[in-house]
């Protein structure tokens, strides 16, 4: 290019090499060559960036979808008078006296009988090795529903028990006949009988309704486990969160914005929400383990105090949108209002915060789906290793009560090690990604709609 | 009364003092509303507020101060000779409280009258199977003194009740009759209200600089107690990490160096995987691609800065982990004895920092004035040369700014590392090595306790307090760095 420029013999002796316009010297590929490979690099970095969360997305899609899905069961239970109701007179605390033991030997009969129908032969004798392909909580659902019906009692009654977790992961390709070598929880003659119930119709998988709202279960019954409980205990926490966090937010943004003077005390307030936005999660757990429980007495695992922990990390990120929402309303606005003789305080409250809602709410929603995701705070004021087994009683318990959280449900699935387990745990993070593309979604929307441009 | 009809009362108190202030005010002026000087309302709000606003406040302060008064009154009557260290005395303490709290609720659903429950004695009645009955479980049996701390405790509680009935009461009134006294047409009442709501506004304000002086003493307070009970030289110099749970105190080994070894190991692998990408989308995003391409590609990269750690978690653990296994581990080249391992959080982390140093890059390298990019064209360079020779140089204390703030994320990012990093600390070197970090100390040694007496616990706070100080630093320099190179082009 410049080359062209120079006179010949401007550098004495050399030779002036002949050059087309059309073809490119050496120095001219080479870097050209050298623009283009960085080009590359960076085609590549956003490809690399691309495929990671092509790969995480198709990662968790294709783990967890398989935890919607639910092998049942169907079976014809004979309900027998002299097993269940001794007395034949229907008194229901009779009948509650009969424990889940007592229902064992009628599901047996029942499962004997179903596979002795499709003709292929038992090789187990006892029931309780039979059992080993329902799940161990089936003789609760059956007892369940004689205590609520007695008068279906001395009847034969079809149900759909869940089929245990091993069956489950063998019609969902998790089992194997070579894992079952080592797992004495199912042999392959079960696979067998499955294999034929199965062609039966007997054995079939299902849509999973209680994986949604069901309840958290006991290490050994992963295919009863639920994220139900969880959901509420999580719904709870984002009440708390919206309920301190929202006023607080707004109220603190509106200071800092429109009325704090340039002084020491204003910037040392612009400092501490700069800060609290970068400090690590985990701090802000140790700070509501610190305040909330061991000073404040309040009770582990509450839903209230994950909400104030979780209020306390959001509220920056609410801070921030809502200033750059109130900043964007005109000042020609506050000028008009005043103008009129509108007090500053009127000024705000009635012509610039409606005006500003729209940005506000839609950093509130984002700040809510970034606390709706956060686990480890969760984790110091002891949401994980308690088990979400029952929904709250009440309003007040759903605050006050132990409960899990969504992330916090899905981290204790992981640490039980049971690949049926992890299903559940992927299958909970689908759930948990619903909740938050919904709500970025309606942030997107409002935002869109209601944006307004001065 | 308890605290909550004490709120109702008062609050019945601000209506009725709204409607009566608003009344007067108008009165005054004999119903004409343009001889007022504020809406008839401020008058009302006036009277509310000032009826409320104080009262509510005492109470705030009353709620917290009063039990701590009655706790430290009530441990002088333990007998010294109960208990030896603070610990236990706490343990004691819970007791005492949960007999007072039991024997109140006795009463309330009728088990005892009001002077059984006081004159009660473990002697006559099994005080145990009684608080069970109520739902209140206690470990063991019930010492008499337990018991008489307990009943000392119940009465400090109701004379300090009785006291803070009165004591609000009688604040609300004098509040309610001043504000009625001052209404009159003339009072500017508006400015009274708009101050109080100013107050307010400037009290959520000063949440931000609460939280981080809660953070700041329940991070400090826990960490001296935590160095009386083990030295601090220990802490910081030892090169095992060996918590005993059996035994209290002496028998293990605290040493931080182990545990930050490995948080700074699994960072700069997160940061070698997300610099090098994150740096060069940006590059690309900014300088080569066509608003089509942004448009797509920012957002799908910043999706990963929107999914929850988690997710990653689980990724590291039952994705990444097993991947890295299969190709490092027996099977391979051996290098690797489990899925956990640094590489795998590392790796992980990474990827999460990715739309960080991108987005965070993007933005520095836009604020680039474009005069400087066009000289650079005007003498002949191409764009990879303007942007290595001219753009970098002038964006670098931003990226480098853009880098700190990654780094700080990478050290205090938690589920990654529980779920993908391992539990074993240890000093290698082998980056397909099982280490542990700083944070997932943290949460190990707290989850599941509400016992914070020995120094296997409490260490949890002073790994906080040094998180908390390694982060803030680098925040700082960090918004330092970018701040003043803002300023720079502006």
């Amino acid at each position: 290019m410049t080359d062209a420029a120079f006179p010949d013999g401007a550098n004495g002796a050399a030779p002036r090499t002949t050059t087309s316009l059309l073809a490119q010297d050496a120095r001219t590929r080479k870097r050209n060559a050298a623009e283009a490979r960085f080009r590359a690099y960076g085609i590549a970095a956003i490809a690399v960036g691309l495929v990671f969360l092509a790969v995480l997305v198709s990662s968790i899609i294709f783990k967890g979808v398989g935890a919607f899905q639910q092998t049942f069961i169907t079976l014809n239970v004979e309900l027998l008078e002299e097993k269940l109701d001794k007395s034949g007179t229907r008194d229901i605390e009779a009948i509650k006296k009969v424990t889940t033991f007592g229902y064992n030997p009628l599901i047996d009969a029942a499962l004997a009988q179903a596979i002795a129908e499709t003709g292929i032969e038992n090789p187990f004798s006892k029931g309780k090795d039979l059992r080993k392909m329902i799940s161990s909580g089936a003789a609760a659902d059956v007892r369940d529903y004689v205590i609520e019906n007695p008068d279906e009692i001395g009847k034969t009654v079809e149900f759909r028990l869940l089929a245990s977790s091993r069956v489950d992961g063998y019609l969902k390709d998790r089992v194997t006949r070579e894992s079952l070598a080592r797992d004495k929880n199912l042999s392959p003659e079960h696979l067998d009988i499955v294999d034929a119930l199965a062609g039966a119709g007997v054995v079939t998988k299902a849509f999973n309704t209680d994986f949604i709202t069901g309840a958290d279960a006991s290490e050994s019954r992963p295919e009863q486990a639920g994220i139900g409980v969880s959901m509420l205990g999580s719904f709870y926490m984002m009440l708390v969160v919206l309920a301190c966090a929202l006023p607080i937010g707004v109220a603190a943004s509106i200071y800092l914005e429109e009325f704090a003077p340039q002084n020491g005390f204003t910037d040392l307030i612009e400092v501490n929400i700069s800060n609290l936005a970068a400090v690590p999660s985990i701090v802000f757990g140790i700070l509501g383990l610190a305040v909330f429980i061991q000073f404040a007495h309040l009770p582990q695992s509450a839903p209230l105090v994950g909400g104030l922990v979780l209020t306390l990390m959001t509220l920056p990120t609410i801070i921030i949108s809502t200033r750059a929402s109130l900043k964007s309303v005109p000042p020609s606005i506050r000028e008009a209002a005043l103008g009129v003789g509108a007090s500053k305080m009127q000024t705000v409250f009635h012509h610039v915060l409606p005006l500003a809602m729209p940005g506000i709410l839609t950093g509130t929603i984002i700040g809510l789906a970034q606390a709706l995701g956060e686990t480890a705070p969760l984790l110091l004021i002891g949401m994980v290793g308690y088990i979400a087994s029952n929904y709250p009683d009440g309003v007040i318990e759903g605050f006050m009560a132990p409960n899990s959280a969504m992330p916090a449900q899905i981290y204790e699935w992981a640490k039980r090690a049971d690949p049926a387990y992890y299903e559940r745990a992927w299958g909970g993070i689908i759930i948990l990604l619903l909740f938050l593309m919904s709500m970025n979604i309606i942030a997107i929307i409002l935002r869109r709609r209601f944006e307004r441009r001065w | 009364m308890s605290a909550f009809w004490l709120l109702i009362i008062l609050l019945a108190f601000a209506a009725v003092g709204f409607v009566l202030g608003r009344g007067r005010a108008l009165a005054s002026v004999n119903g004409e509303r343009r001889r007022l000087h504020s809406l008839p309302n401020y008058y009302g709000s006036n009277v509310a507020m000032l009826a409320f606003v104080p009262a509510v406040l005492v109470l705030a302060v009353w709620v917290v101060v009063q039990p701590l008064v009655i706790n430290s009154s009530v441990s002088n009557h333990i007998p010294a000779e109960l208990y030896e260290t603070g610990g236990e005395l706490n343990l004691i303490m819970s007791d005492v409280r949960r007999v007072a709290d039991g024997l109140d609720l006795a009463v309330k659903n009728g088990m005892l009258t009001t002077d059984e429950a006081s004159s009660i004695d473990t002697e006559a009645t099994d005080l145990r199977a009684l608080l069970g009955e109520v739902g209140v479980a206690l470990g063991s049996e019930i010492h008499p003194s337990v018991l008489s701390a307990a009943q000392v405790m119940r009465a400090q509680i109701a004379t300090g009740n009785l006291f803070r009935s009165i004591v609000l009461l009688v604040i609300a009134a004098a509040g309610f009759f001043i504000a009625i006294r001052m209404t009159s047409g003339e009072f500017r009442a508006r400015n009274m209200v708009e101050r109080g709501i100013r107050g307010l506004l400037i009290a959520a304000a000063s949440i931000a600089i609460l939280t981080t002086i809660g953070i700041v003493l329940s991070l400090i307070f826990n960490t001296l107690e935590f160095f009386r009970l083990y030295p601090a030289r220990d802490f910081f110099t030892l090169l095992e990490w060996a918590p005993s749970f059996s035994g209290r105190g002496g028998a293990s080994s605290l040493g931080l160096l182990p545990l930050l070894w490995g948080t700074l190991y699994i960072s700069v692998v997160a940061l070698l995987v997300a610099v090098p990408i994150g740096l060069f989308s940006a590059i690309y995003l900014a300088e080569y691609a066509g608003p089509k391409t942004r448009s797509i590609a920012k957002p799908m990269l910043e999706v990963l800065a929107g999914i929850p750690t988690i997710v990653y978690g689980l990724f590291a653990l039952l994705t990444i982990g097993p991947m890295l296994l299969s190709v490092f581990g027996d099977d391979g080249f051996g290098w690797m004895q489990g899925q956990r391992s640094v590489m795998t959080a590392g790796l992980v982390m990474g990827i999460m920092l990715i739309p960080f140093v991108s987005s965070l890059s993007d933005d520095i390298i836009n604020a680039v004035p474009q005069a400087m990019r066009d000289g650079s064209y005007g003498l002949g360079a191409t764009q990879s040369e303007t942007v290595r020779q001219v753009v970098l140089p002038a964006a670098l204390p931003g990226i480098v700014g853009a880098v700190l703030l990654a780094t700080s994320r990478a050290l205090g990012e938690t589920m990654i590392v529980v779920m993908g990093a391992g539990a074993a600390a240890r000093l290698d070197l082998n980056p397909f090595e099982a280490m542990t970090t700083v944070t997932a100390k943290i949460v190990s040694q707290l989850t599941g306790d509400s016992d914070f007496a020995s120094p296997e616990a409490l260490v949890a706070f002073a790994l906080g307090m040094t998180l908390f100080i390694l982060t803030l630093g680098l925040n700082v320099l960090a918004l330092y760095i970018v701040r003043k190179y803002r300023e720079q082009y502006e």
